[in-house]
Protein backbone atom coordinates (compact mmCIF):
# COMPACT_ATOMS: atom_id res chain seq x y z
CA UNK A 1 0.00 0.00 0.00
CA UNK A 2 2.57 2.59 1.18
CA UNK A 3 5.04 1.44 -1.55
CA UNK A 4 2.17 1.41 -4.67
CA UNK A 5 1.47 4.99 -2.85
CA UNK A 6 5.28 5.67 -3.54
CA UNK A 7 5.25 4.26 -7.56
CA UNK A 8 2.20 6.25 -7.94
CA UNK A 9 3.86 9.77 -7.05
CA UNK A 10 7.07 8.60 -9.00
CA UNK A 11 5.09 8.40 -11.85
CA UNK A 12 3.12 11.42 -11.46
CA UNK A 13 6.66 13.28 -11.03
CA UNK A 14 8.21 11.77 -14.04
CA UNK A 15 5.05 12.43 -16.04
CA UNK A 16 5.32 16.04 -15.39
CA UNK A 17 9.29 15.92 -16.43
CA UNK A 18 9.40 15.71 -19.76
CA UNK A 19 12.77 16.31 -20.44
CA UNK A 20 14.23 13.52 -18.32
CA UNK A 21 11.49 11.18 -20.27
CA UNK A 22 12.86 12.60 -23.18
CA UNK A 23 16.64 11.63 -21.88
CA UNK A 24 15.27 8.18 -20.65
CA UNK A 25 13.39 7.08 -23.95
CA UNK A 26 15.05 8.97 -27.17
CA UNK A 27 18.55 9.80 -25.91
CA UNK A 28 19.17 5.61 -26.04
CA UNK A 29 17.88 5.05 -29.86
CA UNK A 30 19.74 8.45 -30.53
CA UNK A 31 23.11 7.84 -29.73
CA UNK A 32 22.79 4.16 -30.69
CA UNK A 33 21.36 5.29 -34.31
CA UNK A 34 24.82 7.40 -34.57
CA UNK A 35 27.26 4.59 -33.52
CA UNK A 36 25.03 2.58 -35.80
CA UNK A 37 26.22 4.53 -38.96
CA UNK A 38 29.64 5.36 -38.19
CA UNK A 39 30.54 2.02 -37.41
CA UNK A 40 28.38 0.16 -40.24
CA UNK A 41 28.78 3.13 -43.41
CA UNK A 42 30.93 1.25 -44.84
CA UNK A 43 29.05 -2.57 -44.99
CA UNK A 44 27.07 -1.33 -48.05
CA UNK A 45 27.36 -3.13 -51.28
CA UNK A 46 29.16 -6.09 -50.19
CA UNK A 47 30.98 -7.88 -53.02
CA UNK A 48 30.65 -11.69 -53.33
CA UNK A 49 32.03 -14.14 -56.24
CA UNK A 50 30.82 -17.52 -55.95
CA UNK A 51 32.00 -20.22 -57.68
CA UNK A 52 30.97 -23.73 -58.63
CA UNK A 53 27.59 -22.91 -57.70
CA UNK A 54 24.21 -24.27 -57.81
CA UNK A 55 20.76 -23.14 -58.49
CA UNK A 56 19.51 -23.47 -55.21
CA UNK A 57 22.29 -21.45 -53.39
CA UNK A 58 21.84 -19.10 -55.99
CA UNK A 59 18.21 -18.33 -55.10
CA UNK A 60 19.00 -17.66 -51.58
CA UNK A 61 22.11 -15.03 -52.60
CA UNK A 62 20.22 -13.61 -55.11
CA UNK A 63 17.40 -12.90 -52.22
CA UNK A 64 20.21 -10.76 -49.97
CA UNK A 65 21.69 -7.85 -50.62
CA UNK A 66 24.88 -9.05 -51.72
CA UNK A 67 26.76 -7.33 -55.26
CA UNK A 68 26.36 -10.97 -56.73
CA UNK A 69 29.03 -12.52 -59.59
CA UNK A 70 28.94 -16.11 -60.48
CA UNK A 71 32.33 -17.07 -62.07
CA UNK A 72 33.66 -20.51 -63.04
CA UNK A 73 37.26 -19.91 -61.60
CA UNK A 74 38.22 -17.13 -59.20
CA UNK A 75 41.83 -17.17 -56.79
CA UNK A 76 42.42 -14.76 -53.70
CA UNK A 77 45.01 -12.64 -55.72
CA UNK A 78 42.05 -11.79 -57.94
CA UNK A 79 40.17 -11.05 -54.73
CA UNK A 80 42.73 -8.58 -53.66
CA UNK A 81 43.12 -7.20 -56.87
CA UNK A 82 39.40 -6.23 -57.38
CA UNK A 83 38.55 -6.13 -53.43
CA UNK A 84 35.72 -8.43 -53.22
CA UNK A 85 34.54 -8.90 -49.93
CA UNK A 86 34.18 -12.81 -50.08
CA UNK A 87 34.51 -15.50 -52.19
CA UNK A 88 32.03 -18.34 -51.89
CA UNK A 89 33.30 -21.68 -53.51
CA UNK A 90 30.83 -24.55 -53.53
CA UNK A 91 32.38 -28.50 -53.85
CA UNK A 92 30.62 -31.09 -53.53
CA UNK A 93 28.11 -29.85 -50.99
CA UNK A 94 30.74 -27.87 -48.93
CA UNK A 95 31.40 -24.42 -48.67
CA UNK A 96 34.11 -22.60 -48.37
CA UNK A 97 34.29 -18.87 -47.68
CA UNK A 98 37.08 -16.62 -48.45
CA UNK A 99 36.80 -12.99 -46.62
CA UNK A 100 38.97 -10.57 -47.68
CA UNK A 101 38.82 -8.99 -44.56
CA UNK A 102 40.37 -5.37 -45.45
CA UNK A 103 38.34 -3.84 -43.27
CA UNK A 104 36.97 -6.53 -40.20
CA UNK A 105 33.74 -4.64 -40.07
CA UNK A 106 32.62 -5.93 -43.54
CA UNK A 107 34.11 -9.18 -42.85
CA UNK A 108 31.94 -10.13 -40.59
CA UNK A 109 28.63 -8.44 -41.94
CA UNK A 110 29.43 -10.97 -44.89
CA UNK A 111 29.67 -13.96 -42.52
CA UNK A 112 26.46 -12.81 -40.74
CA UNK A 113 24.49 -11.88 -43.85
CA UNK A 114 25.63 -15.69 -45.19
CA UNK A 115 24.34 -17.01 -41.91
CA UNK A 116 21.27 -15.12 -42.20
CA UNK A 117 20.97 -16.09 -46.07
CA UNK A 118 21.61 -19.78 -45.12
CA UNK A 119 19.40 -19.89 -41.62
CA UNK A 120 16.32 -22.04 -42.53
CA UNK A 121 16.80 -22.76 -45.62
CA UNK A 122 17.36 -25.95 -47.02
CA UNK A 123 21.09 -25.18 -47.92
CA UNK A 124 23.37 -27.77 -45.84
CA UNK A 125 24.93 -25.03 -43.70
CA UNK A 126 28.65 -26.00 -43.33
CA UNK A 127 30.87 -23.19 -44.00
CA UNK A 128 34.46 -23.24 -43.60
CA UNK A 129 35.77 -19.33 -43.43
CA UNK A 130 38.95 -18.36 -44.81
CA UNK A 131 40.74 -14.94 -44.42
CA UNK A 132 42.60 -12.87 -46.91
CA UNK A 133 43.41 -10.18 -44.29
CA UNK A 134 43.65 -11.00 -39.73
CA UNK A 135 41.63 -13.65 -38.27
CA UNK A 136 38.09 -14.45 -37.25
CA UNK A 137 38.50 -12.78 -34.29
CA UNK A 138 38.43 -9.60 -35.48
CA UNK A 139 35.46 -7.21 -34.05
CA UNK A 140 33.48 -4.76 -34.94
CA UNK A 141 30.21 -3.27 -34.46
CA UNK A 142 28.38 -6.19 -34.38
CA UNK A 143 30.26 -7.82 -31.87
CA UNK A 144 29.75 -4.86 -29.24
CA UNK A 145 26.64 -3.50 -30.81
CA UNK A 146 24.68 -6.07 -28.36
CA UNK A 147 26.71 -4.32 -25.43
CA UNK A 148 25.87 -1.18 -26.47
CA UNK A 149 22.48 -1.73 -26.09
CA UNK A 150 23.20 -3.07 -22.45
CA UNK A 151 25.06 0.27 -21.31
CA UNK A 152 22.79 2.71 -22.95
CA UNK A 153 19.89 1.03 -19.67
CA UNK A 154 22.61 0.84 -17.49
CA UNK A 155 23.95 4.76 -17.82
CA UNK A 156 20.93 6.12 -18.46
CA UNK A 157 18.72 4.55 -15.25
CA UNK A 158 21.69 4.81 -13.52
CA UNK A 159 21.97 8.25 -13.50
CA UNK A 160 17.99 9.49 -13.15
CA UNK A 161 17.29 6.78 -10.66
CA UNK A 162 20.55 8.30 -8.75
CA UNK A 163 19.69 11.93 -9.30
CA UNK A 164 15.79 10.96 -8.04
CA UNK A 165 16.92 10.11 -4.79
CA UNK A 166 19.43 12.53 -4.40
CA UNK A 167 17.04 15.29 -4.88
CA UNK A 168 14.81 13.53 -2.56
CA UNK A 169 17.69 13.67 -0.09
CA UNK A 170 18.70 17.27 -1.00
CA UNK A 171 14.91 18.73 -0.88
CA UNK A 172 14.40 17.30 2.68
CA UNK A 173 11.78 15.36 1.71
CA UNK A 174 13.47 11.57 2.23
CA UNK A 175 13.96 13.18 5.37
CA UNK A 176 10.13 13.70 5.43
CA UNK A 177 9.38 10.55 4.14
CA UNK A 178 10.97 9.02 7.38
CA UNK A 179 8.69 10.85 9.21
CA UNK A 180 5.72 9.12 7.79
CA UNK A 181 5.63 4.98 9.26
CA UNK A 182 6.52 4.20 5.54
CA UNK A 183 9.44 1.43 6.14
CA UNK A 184 12.75 1.62 4.80
CA UNK A 185 12.40 -0.90 2.79
CA UNK A 186 8.98 0.10 0.96
CA UNK A 187 10.55 3.05 0.07
CA UNK A 188 13.40 1.00 -1.87
CA UNK A 189 10.77 -0.85 -2.69
CA UNK A 190 9.25 1.76 -3.94
CA UNK A 191 12.25 3.45 -6.01
CA UNK A 192 13.01 -0.14 -7.44
CA UNK A 193 9.79 -0.56 -9.07
CA UNK A 194 8.56 2.68 -9.71
CA UNK A 195 11.71 3.74 -11.64
CA UNK A 196 11.54 0.10 -12.77
CA UNK A 197 8.59 0.04 -14.71
CA UNK A 198 10.29 3.77 -16.48
CA UNK A 199 13.49 1.45 -16.79
CA UNK A 200 11.46 -1.50 -18.10
CA UNK A 201 9.65 1.22 -20.76
CA UNK A 202 12.99 2.40 -21.78
CA UNK A 203 14.75 -1.25 -21.90
CA UNK A 204 11.46 -2.48 -24.41
CA UNK A 205 12.16 0.74 -26.57
CA UNK A 206 16.17 0.00 -26.90
CA UNK A 207 16.01 -3.83 -27.96
CA UNK A 208 13.30 -3.26 -30.51
CA UNK A 209 14.81 -0.83 -32.23
CA UNK A 210 18.22 -1.78 -31.76
CA UNK A 211 17.01 -5.39 -33.64
CA UNK A 212 14.00 -4.03 -35.46
CA UNK A 213 15.62 -0.52 -37.27
CA UNK A 214 19.02 -0.60 -36.63
CA UNK A 215 18.69 -4.25 -38.04
CA UNK A 216 21.46 -5.24 -35.30
CA UNK A 217 22.19 -9.10 -35.12
CA UNK A 218 19.73 -11.03 -33.46
CA UNK A 219 20.06 -14.33 -33.43
CA UNK A 220 19.34 -15.68 -30.07
CA UNK A 221 15.81 -15.02 -28.88
CA UNK A 222 14.94 -11.44 -28.10
CA UNK A 223 12.84 -12.64 -25.23
CA UNK A 224 16.08 -13.48 -23.40
CA UNK A 225 17.69 -9.96 -24.52
CA UNK A 226 15.17 -8.34 -22.71
CA UNK A 227 15.47 -10.54 -19.49
CA UNK A 228 18.99 -9.57 -19.33
CA UNK A 229 18.32 -6.13 -20.21
CA UNK A 230 15.80 -5.88 -17.29
CA UNK A 231 18.49 -7.47 -15.07
CA UNK A 232 20.95 -4.64 -16.05
CA UNK A 233 18.28 -1.86 -15.05
CA UNK A 234 17.40 -2.96 -12.08
CA UNK A 235 21.52 -3.64 -11.29
CA UNK A 236 21.62 -0.01 -12.35
CA UNK A 237 18.52 0.95 -10.30
CA UNK A 238 20.10 -0.27 -7.08
CA UNK A 239 23.84 1.12 -7.64
CA UNK A 240 22.66 4.47 -8.90
CA UNK A 241 20.47 5.12 -5.67
CA UNK A 242 23.43 3.75 -3.53
CA UNK A 243 25.63 5.44 -4.65
CA UNK A 244 23.46 9.02 -4.54
CA UNK A 245 23.85 8.56 -0.86
CA UNK A 246 27.51 9.30 -1.08
CA UNK A 247 26.61 12.50 -3.39
CA UNK A 248 25.59 15.56 -2.05
CA UNK A 249 24.65 17.29 -4.91
CA UNK A 250 23.63 16.98 -8.57
CA UNK A 251 27.22 17.64 -10.26
CA UNK A 252 28.85 15.14 -7.73
CA UNK A 253 26.13 12.38 -8.61
CA UNK A 254 27.68 12.98 -12.50
CA UNK A 255 31.10 12.68 -10.57
CA UNK A 256 30.05 8.94 -10.57
CA UNK A 257 29.93 8.66 -14.03
CA UNK A 258 33.85 8.45 -14.78
CA UNK A 259 34.28 6.58 -11.99
CA UNK A 260 32.02 3.79 -11.92
CA UNK A 261 30.80 3.79 -15.80
CA UNK A 262 33.72 4.28 -17.86
CA UNK A 263 35.93 2.12 -16.46
CA UNK A 264 33.17 -0.75 -16.66
CA UNK A 265 33.16 0.00 -20.84
CA UNK A 266 36.30 -1.43 -20.70
CA UNK A 267 35.78 -4.62 -19.97
CA UNK A 268 32.51 -5.08 -22.18
CA UNK A 269 33.96 -6.33 -24.99
CA UNK A 270 34.90 -3.01 -27.01
CA UNK A 271 38.49 -4.19 -26.07
CA UNK A 272 39.45 -7.64 -26.26
CA UNK A 273 39.91 -9.47 -23.01
CA UNK A 274 42.24 -12.30 -24.14
CA UNK A 275 45.03 -9.61 -23.98
CA UNK A 276 44.81 -8.41 -20.89
CA UNK A 277 46.71 -8.84 -17.95
CA UNK A 278 45.43 -11.87 -15.35
CA UNK A 279 44.81 -9.23 -12.25
CA UNK A 280 42.91 -6.97 -15.21
CA UNK A 281 40.47 -9.69 -15.84
CA UNK A 282 39.87 -9.85 -12.70
CA UNK A 283 38.73 -6.18 -12.34
CA UNK A 284 36.48 -7.00 -14.27
CA UNK A 285 34.71 -9.70 -12.82
CA UNK A 286 33.68 -7.57 -10.42
CA UNK A 287 32.01 -5.22 -12.79
CA UNK A 288 28.25 -5.52 -13.60
CA UNK A 289 28.49 -4.55 -17.09
CA UNK A 290 31.43 -7.48 -17.59
CA UNK A 291 28.24 -9.92 -17.56
CA UNK A 292 25.74 -8.20 -18.84
CA UNK A 293 28.02 -7.75 -21.94
CA UNK A 294 28.79 -11.19 -21.67
CA UNK A 295 25.18 -12.37 -21.93
CA UNK A 296 23.99 -9.88 -24.42
CA UNK A 297 27.07 -10.84 -26.82
CA UNK A 298 25.84 -14.34 -26.13
CA UNK A 299 22.47 -14.18 -27.00
CA UNK A 300 22.42 -11.73 -29.68
CA UNK A 301 25.60 -13.01 -31.50
CA UNK A 302 26.19 -15.67 -30.55
CA UNK A 303 22.95 -17.28 -30.39
CA UNK A 304 22.92 -18.40 -26.59
CA UNK A 305 20.41 -20.42 -24.78
CA UNK A 306 19.16 -19.26 -21.26
CA UNK A 307 21.46 -22.64 -20.15
CA UNK A 308 24.51 -20.71 -21.80
CA UNK A 309 23.64 -17.40 -20.07
CA UNK A 310 22.41 -18.49 -17.16
CA UNK A 311 25.35 -17.98 -14.87
CA UNK A 312 25.61 -14.19 -16.42
CA UNK A 313 22.02 -14.22 -15.35
CA UNK A 314 22.92 -15.11 -11.72
CA UNK A 315 25.67 -12.82 -11.28
CA UNK A 316 23.65 -9.84 -12.54
CA UNK A 317 20.72 -10.88 -9.81
CA UNK A 318 23.33 -11.20 -7.00
CA UNK A 319 24.55 -7.57 -7.75
CA UNK A 320 20.91 -6.11 -7.68
CA UNK A 321 19.84 -8.30 -4.38
CA UNK A 322 22.67 -6.94 -2.99
CA UNK A 323 22.93 -2.94 -3.71
CA UNK A 324 19.25 -3.42 -2.78
CA UNK A 325 20.26 -4.50 0.82
CA UNK A 326 22.74 -2.11 0.85
CA UNK A 327 20.41 0.45 -0.39
CA UNK A 328 18.07 -0.46 3.04
CA UNK A 329 20.94 -0.41 5.10
CA UNK A 330 22.31 3.00 3.86
CA UNK A 331 18.78 4.59 5.04
CA UNK A 332 19.78 3.26 8.66
CA UNK A 333 21.24 6.78 9.48
CA UNK A 334 18.28 8.46 8.78
CA UNK A 335 15.97 6.20 11.33
CA UNK A 336 16.41 2.73 12.27
CA UNK A 337 13.67 0.67 11.18
CA UNK B 1 -1.58 16.42 33.94
CA UNK B 2 0.31 13.78 32.40
CA UNK B 3 3.37 14.33 30.03
CA UNK B 4 2.92 13.70 26.47
CA UNK B 5 6.71 13.99 26.04
CA UNK B 6 9.08 13.47 28.34
CA UNK B 7 13.10 13.86 27.52
CA UNK B 8 15.72 13.19 30.22
CA UNK B 9 19.05 13.93 29.96
CA UNK B 10 19.18 13.69 26.46
CA UNK B 11 22.48 14.70 24.84
CA UNK B 12 24.10 14.68 20.99
CA UNK B 13 27.04 15.53 19.59
CA UNK B 14 27.66 16.06 15.65
CA UNK B 15 31.92 15.79 14.88
CA UNK B 16 33.52 17.40 18.14
CA UNK B 17 30.54 20.10 18.43
CA UNK B 18 28.24 19.20 21.32
CA UNK B 19 25.13 20.47 19.81
CA UNK B 20 22.59 19.10 23.10
CA UNK B 21 24.57 19.19 25.89
CA UNK B 22 22.39 17.10 29.07
CA UNK B 23 19.15 18.03 28.88
CA UNK B 24 15.70 17.33 30.62
CA UNK B 25 12.25 18.59 29.48
CA UNK B 26 8.77 18.08 30.49
CA UNK B 27 5.98 18.48 27.98
CA UNK B 28 2.53 18.85 29.03
CA UNK B 29 -0.53 16.63 27.32
CA UNK B 30 -2.84 19.73 25.84
CA UNK B 31 -0.91 22.43 25.93
CA UNK B 32 1.18 24.50 23.16
CA UNK B 33 5.06 24.67 24.24
CA UNK B 34 7.43 27.01 22.43
CA UNK B 35 10.90 26.27 22.00
CA UNK B 36 12.84 29.64 21.52
CA UNK B 37 16.14 30.47 21.05
CA UNK B 38 18.68 31.74 18.57
CA UNK B 39 19.37 30.23 15.18
CA UNK B 40 22.24 27.13 15.95
CA UNK B 41 21.31 26.87 19.24
CA UNK B 42 20.14 22.85 18.77
CA UNK B 43 15.97 23.27 18.68
CA UNK B 44 15.97 21.56 15.10
CA UNK B 45 18.69 18.93 16.21
CA UNK B 46 16.34 18.39 19.53
CA UNK B 47 13.23 18.41 17.58
CA UNK B 48 14.41 15.56 14.84
CA UNK B 49 15.27 13.26 18.54
CA UNK B 50 11.95 13.66 19.30
CA UNK B 51 10.54 12.15 16.31
CA UNK B 52 12.64 9.60 16.29
CA UNK B 53 15.12 10.40 12.55
CA UNK B 54 18.33 11.11 14.62
CA UNK B 55 19.75 8.77 17.36
CA UNK B 56 20.69 10.48 20.25
CA UNK B 57 24.12 10.18 21.83
CA UNK B 58 22.93 9.14 25.82
CA UNK B 59 19.91 9.66 27.50
CA UNK B 60 16.00 8.79 26.70
CA UNK B 61 12.77 10.29 24.95
CA UNK B 62 9.52 9.04 25.61
CA UNK B 63 6.21 10.10 23.58
CA UNK B 64 2.99 9.31 24.90
CA UNK B 65 4.08 6.56 26.99
CA UNK B 66 5.92 4.88 24.00
CA UNK B 67 10.08 4.90 23.91
CA UNK B 68 11.47 6.68 20.86
CA UNK B 69 12.05 5.19 18.51
CA UNK B 70 8.87 3.77 18.18
CA UNK B 71 7.43 2.66 14.84
CA UNK B 72 3.77 3.43 15.91
CA UNK B 73 4.62 6.66 17.16
CA UNK B 74 4.79 7.93 13.94
CA UNK B 75 1.66 8.15 13.18
CA UNK B 76 1.34 9.95 16.24
CA UNK B 77 2.93 12.54 15.31
CA UNK B 78 2.75 15.34 12.93
CA UNK B 79 5.74 16.82 11.56
CA UNK B 80 6.79 20.01 9.97
CA UNK B 81 9.89 20.49 9.10
CA UNK B 82 12.01 24.06 8.83
CA UNK B 83 12.58 23.24 5.28
CA UNK B 84 9.58 22.09 3.03
CA UNK B 85 9.80 18.99 2.10
CA UNK B 86 7.33 18.78 -0.82
CA UNK B 87 7.27 17.09 -4.04
CA UNK B 88 7.41 20.23 -6.59
CA UNK B 89 6.06 18.40 -9.37
CA UNK B 90 3.55 17.55 -7.77
CA UNK B 91 0.27 19.41 -7.44
CA UNK B 92 -0.76 20.74 -3.47
CA UNK B 93 -3.67 17.80 -3.69
CA UNK B 94 -1.11 15.24 -4.81
CA UNK B 95 1.28 15.68 -2.40
CA UNK B 96 -1.14 15.73 0.70
CA UNK B 97 -2.65 12.32 -1.18
CA UNK B 98 1.16 10.68 -1.15
CA UNK B 99 1.20 11.33 2.35
CA UNK B 100 -2.43 10.50 3.46
CA UNK B 101 -1.74 7.17 1.50
CA UNK B 102 1.43 6.62 3.79
CA UNK B 103 -0.26 6.74 7.01
CA UNK B 104 -2.45 4.12 5.68
CA UNK B 105 -6.03 6.05 5.03
CA UNK B 106 -9.11 5.13 3.02
CA UNK B 107 -9.83 6.57 0.15
CA UNK B 108 -12.86 8.58 1.95
CA UNK B 109 -10.80 9.18 5.07
CA UNK B 110 -8.23 10.77 2.68
CA UNK B 111 -10.66 12.98 1.07
CA UNK B 112 -12.35 14.08 4.72
CA UNK B 113 -8.81 15.23 5.79
CA UNK B 114 -7.38 16.86 2.51
CA UNK B 115 -10.32 19.44 2.56
CA UNK B 116 -9.72 19.35 6.30
CA UNK B 117 -6.42 20.57 6.40
CA UNK B 118 -6.39 22.24 3.02
CA UNK B 119 -9.86 24.08 4.55
CA UNK B 120 -7.46 25.42 7.41
CA UNK B 121 -4.50 26.47 5.67
CA UNK B 122 -6.78 28.24 3.41
CA UNK B 123 -5.10 26.43 0.26
CA UNK B 124 -8.51 25.30 -1.05
CA UNK B 125 -8.50 26.69 -4.03
CA UNK B 126 -5.04 26.31 -4.93
CA UNK B 127 -4.68 22.45 -4.46
CA UNK B 128 -4.57 21.62 -7.75
CA UNK B 129 -2.15 24.12 -9.20
CA UNK B 130 1.76 22.45 -9.05
CA UNK B 131 3.94 22.98 -5.88
CA UNK B 132 6.61 24.21 -8.72
CA UNK B 133 4.26 28.11 -8.96
CA UNK B 134 3.86 28.23 -5.12
CA UNK B 135 4.82 31.14 -3.38
CA UNK B 136 6.65 30.52 -0.62
CA UNK B 137 4.15 31.35 2.45
CA UNK B 138 1.92 28.51 0.54
CA UNK B 139 4.56 26.06 0.60
CA UNK B 140 4.79 26.21 4.51
CA UNK B 141 1.07 26.48 4.83
CA UNK B 142 0.91 23.37 2.56
CA UNK B 143 3.86 21.91 4.45
CA UNK B 144 1.38 22.63 7.91
CA UNK B 145 -1.27 21.01 6.05
CA UNK B 146 0.58 17.69 5.86
CA UNK B 147 1.40 17.97 9.19
CA UNK B 148 -2.46 17.76 10.09
CA UNK B 149 -3.03 15.22 7.63
CA UNK B 150 -3.07 12.24 9.78
CA UNK B 151 -5.10 13.71 12.60
CA UNK B 152 -2.02 13.36 14.82
CA UNK B 153 -1.80 13.50 18.60
CA UNK B 154 1.06 15.61 18.81
CA UNK B 155 1.99 18.12 16.64
CA UNK B 156 5.77 19.49 16.25
CA UNK B 157 6.31 22.23 14.02
CA UNK B 158 9.82 23.76 13.43
CA UNK B 159 9.26 27.40 12.49
CA UNK B 160 5.73 27.23 10.77
CA UNK B 161 5.20 30.72 10.35
CA UNK B 162 8.13 32.06 8.45
CA UNK B 163 7.20 33.53 5.37
CA UNK B 164 3.69 33.33 5.86
CA UNK B 165 1.80 36.96 5.81
CA UNK B 166 0.62 38.47 9.83
CA UNK B 167 -2.90 37.67 8.59
CA UNK B 168 -2.86 34.23 7.84
CA UNK B 169 -0.57 33.56 10.84
CA UNK B 170 -3.34 35.29 13.03
CA UNK B 171 -5.72 32.47 11.45
CA UNK B 172 -3.12 29.63 11.84
CA UNK B 173 -2.34 30.83 15.60
CA UNK B 174 -6.41 30.20 16.23
CA UNK B 175 -6.35 27.24 14.59
CA UNK B 176 -3.59 25.61 16.70
CA UNK B 177 -5.57 27.54 20.33
CA UNK B 178 -8.64 25.66 18.79
CA UNK B 179 -6.73 22.15 18.07
CA UNK B 180 -5.21 22.23 21.36
CA UNK B 181 -8.48 23.10 23.34
CA UNK B 182 -10.92 21.32 21.30
CA UNK B 183 -9.22 18.70 20.39
CA UNK B 184 -6.98 18.34 22.92
CA UNK B 185 -3.88 18.09 20.59
CA UNK B 186 -0.20 18.55 22.11
CA UNK B 187 1.56 21.06 20.16
CA UNK B 188 5.58 21.64 19.94
CA UNK B 189 6.45 24.80 18.58
CA UNK B 190 9.98 26.35 17.86
CA UNK B 191 10.56 29.74 16.94
CA UNK B 192 12.54 33.42 17.19
CA UNK B 193 9.02 35.36 16.76
CA UNK B 194 8.23 36.86 20.38
CA UNK B 195 5.08 37.68 19.48
CA UNK B 196 4.25 34.39 18.63
CA UNK B 197 6.05 32.98 21.83
CA UNK B 198 4.11 35.21 24.42
CA UNK B 199 0.79 32.81 22.59
CA UNK B 200 2.78 29.86 24.20
CA UNK B 201 1.19 28.04 27.48
CA UNK B 202 5.27 27.15 27.99
CA UNK B 203 8.30 28.00 26.90
CA UNK B 204 11.41 26.99 27.01
CA UNK B 205 14.10 28.82 26.13
CA UNK B 206 17.23 27.33 24.51
CA UNK B 207 20.82 28.46 23.70
CA UNK B 208 23.91 26.44 22.98
CA UNK B 209 22.31 23.51 23.50
CA UNK B 210 20.73 23.53 26.70
CA UNK B 211 17.74 25.04 28.70
CA UNK B 212 19.01 27.96 30.37
CA UNK B 213 14.94 29.27 30.85
CA UNK B 214 11.97 27.35 31.33
CA UNK B 215 8.02 28.42 32.50
CA UNK B 216 5.09 30.47 31.20
CA UNK B 217 6.16 33.45 29.19
CA UNK B 218 4.69 35.68 32.53
CA UNK B 219 7.44 33.84 34.87
CA UNK B 220 10.19 34.02 32.46
CA UNK B 221 9.93 37.70 32.32
CA UNK B 222 9.73 37.87 35.73
CA UNK B 223 12.68 35.94 36.25
CA UNK B 224 14.62 38.46 34.05
CA UNK B 225 12.87 41.47 35.11
CA UNK B 226 12.44 42.26 31.37
CA UNK B 227 9.12 44.13 30.30
CA UNK B 228 9.15 41.65 27.11
CA UNK B 229 10.71 38.40 25.61
CA UNK B 230 12.63 40.41 23.29
CA UNK B 231 14.35 41.73 26.19
CA UNK B 232 14.59 38.31 27.88
CA UNK B 233 16.12 36.70 24.40
CA UNK B 234 18.77 39.54 24.24
CA UNK B 235 19.28 39.07 28.08
CA UNK B 236 19.91 35.63 27.31
CA UNK B 237 21.96 35.62 24.16
CA UNK B 238 24.42 38.33 25.92
CA UNK B 239 25.11 35.23 28.43
CA UNK B 240 24.31 37.90 31.00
Amino acid sequence: MRTLALIKRIIQQLRKDKRTLALLFAAPLLVLTLMYFIFDSETSDLKLVVTGSNPLVNGVLEESDFDLTLKDKYSKEKMMEEEVDGWLHIQEGEMHLTLLNAQPQRAKAMQIMLAQSFNGNDVKQSMKADFVYGDADTNSFDVFSPMLVGFFVFFFVFLIAGIALLKERTSGTLERLLATPIKRHEIVGGYLLGYGLFALIQTVIVVLYAVKVLDIVLVGSIWLVLLTNILVAFVALSLGTLLSSFASSEFQMVQFIPLVIVPQVFFTGIFPLDGMADWLVQIGRIMPLYYASDALNGVMYKGYEINDIAMDLFVLFLFAIIFIALNIISLKKYRAF
Amino acid sequence: MQNAIHIEELSKSFKRKRVIKPLSVQIESQKIYGLLGPSGCGKTTLIKMIVGMMKPDAGGITVLGKRVPDASLLSEIGYMAQSDALYTELTGRQNLEFFAKLYGMSKSERKIRIDYAAEIVQLSNDLDVSVFAYSGGMKRRLSLAIALIQNPKILILDEPTVGIDPLLKQSIWKELERLKAEEGKTILITTHVMDEAERCDKIGMLREGEIVAIGTPMEIKAQYHAASLDEVFVKIGGGH
